[in-house]
C-alpha cells in the first residue's frame, strides 16, 4: 500500500464520517463546520487527483464563502439553541431506508459494470488541472457559457437583494 | 486507483446527502445536505476526467482529453454559489414571515 492509497483511504474515511456528523449533529453550527471539513477533504482529493485549480476554488468558494454566509444565517436567526422539532422516528427510519437501497443498488449497480472493470485513474500527474491548461480550454472553448455565468451571478444577486428587502 | 473506489466512496457522500434530505426538517440542514451531494457528483466528474485523461495520454503525451471534465466542475461551482446566494436569502424571508425555519411548515403551500 503505497502513500497514495493511504491517503486516498484516509481522506475517503475522514470525509464519509464527517458528513455523517452533518447529519447526526444537532446544533446547526457544528453542522457547519463539520460540512466545512467534508469540504477540505473532497479538497484533499482534488489534490491526489492533481486538479489543483479546482482544490483552491473548492477552499476558497465552498470552505471560505458559501460556508460563511451560512454561518452568518444561522447566527442571524439565533438557531443555535436546540429549536429543531423531532421528526417522528419511522419517518426517519423510511429515509434511512431509501437512501440505503439507492446506495445498495447503484453499487450493485457499478459492480456489474463490464465498462468499469480494469480502468485506473490517473493519480498525481497529468497536467490537465493546472490552472495554465484550464484557463486555455475556458477563454477559448467555453467562452459564451463563461459570460453566461457572469449574466446568472448578476441575476442571482439582483434576486437575492430583491427577495431579501423588506417589503 | 481503480475508478470504481472513487465512484463508491461518492455514491457513499451522495446517499448521505440524501437521507440528510429526507429526514432533517431544518431548513439550513437539508440546503447543506444538497451542497454535499453537488461536491459529491464534482469529485465524481474530476476522477472520470482523470480516468479519461490517464487512458488517452498512452497514445498522445500532449493530449487534453478530459479537460472538459474539469471545467464542468467549475462552472457547477459557479451555478451552486449564485444557488445558495438565492436559497438563503429565501430561507431568510421565511424565517422573517413565520419565525421558523422547519420545512413542514412549507406544506401549506399544497392547498
Amino acid at each position: 500500500m503505497n502513500t497514495v492509497q493511504i491517503l486516498f483511504f484516509f481522506l475517503s474515511v475522514l470525509a464519509i464520517f464527517s458528513a455523517i456528523m452533518v447529519l447526526v449533529s444537532k446544533n446547526p453550527v457544528h453542522s457547519v463546520l463539520w460540512l466545512i471539513a467534508v469540504f477540505f477533504a473532497i479538497s484533499g482529493h482534488y489534490i491526489l487527483l492533481n486538479a489543483q485549480f479546482l482544490a483552491i476554488v473548492n477552499l476558497i468558494v465552498y470552505a471560505g464563502a458559501i460556508m460563511v454566509l451560512f454561518l452568518f444565517v444561522i447566527m442571524l436567526m439565533n438557531l443555535n439553541a436546540n429549536a429543531e422539532p423531532r421528526k417522528r422516528w419511522w419517518m426517519k427510519l423510511a429515509g434511512v431506508v431509501s437512501g440505503g437501497c439507492f446506495l445498495v443498488v447503484l453499487v450493485s449497480l457499478v459492480q456489474q459494470a463490464l465498462d468499469l472493470t480494469g480502468k485506473e485513474t490517473l493519480m498525481k500527474e497529468g497536467n490537465i488541472g493546472l490552472i495554465k491548461n484550464l484557463g486555455k480550454v475556458l477563454f477559448s472553448d467555453f467562452v459564451l457559457p463563461f459570460e453566461i455565468s457572469s449574466v446568472l451571478f448578476l441575476s442571482a444577486m439582483v434576486g437575492a437583494v430583491v427577495i431579501g428587502k423588506k417589503d | 486507483m481503480p475508478i470504481q473506489y472513487y465512484i463508491y466512496f461518492c455514491l457513499a457522500l451522495f446517499s448521505i446527502g440524501i437521507i440528510g434530505v429526507l429526514t432533517r426538517r431544518n431548513a439550513i440542514i437539508v440546503f447543506m445536505c444538497v451542497e454535499l451531494m453537488l461536491n459529491a457528483v464534482n469529485l465524481l466528474l474530476v476522477a472520470f476526467s482523470k480516468m479519461h485523461h490517464g487512458a488517452a495520454l498512452l497514445n498522445n503525451p500532449t493530449t487534453t482529453v478530459g479537460i472538459d471534465g474539469q471545467l464542468f466542475v467549475f462552472f457547477i461551482m459557479v451555478v451552486a454559489a449564485a444557488e445558495v446566494s438565492i436559497g438563503l436569502a429565501i430561507i431568510v424571508m421565511m424565517y422573517r414571515n413565520t419565525h421558523s425555519v422547519d420545512i413542514n411548515f412549507l406544506n401549506r403551500l399544497k392547498n
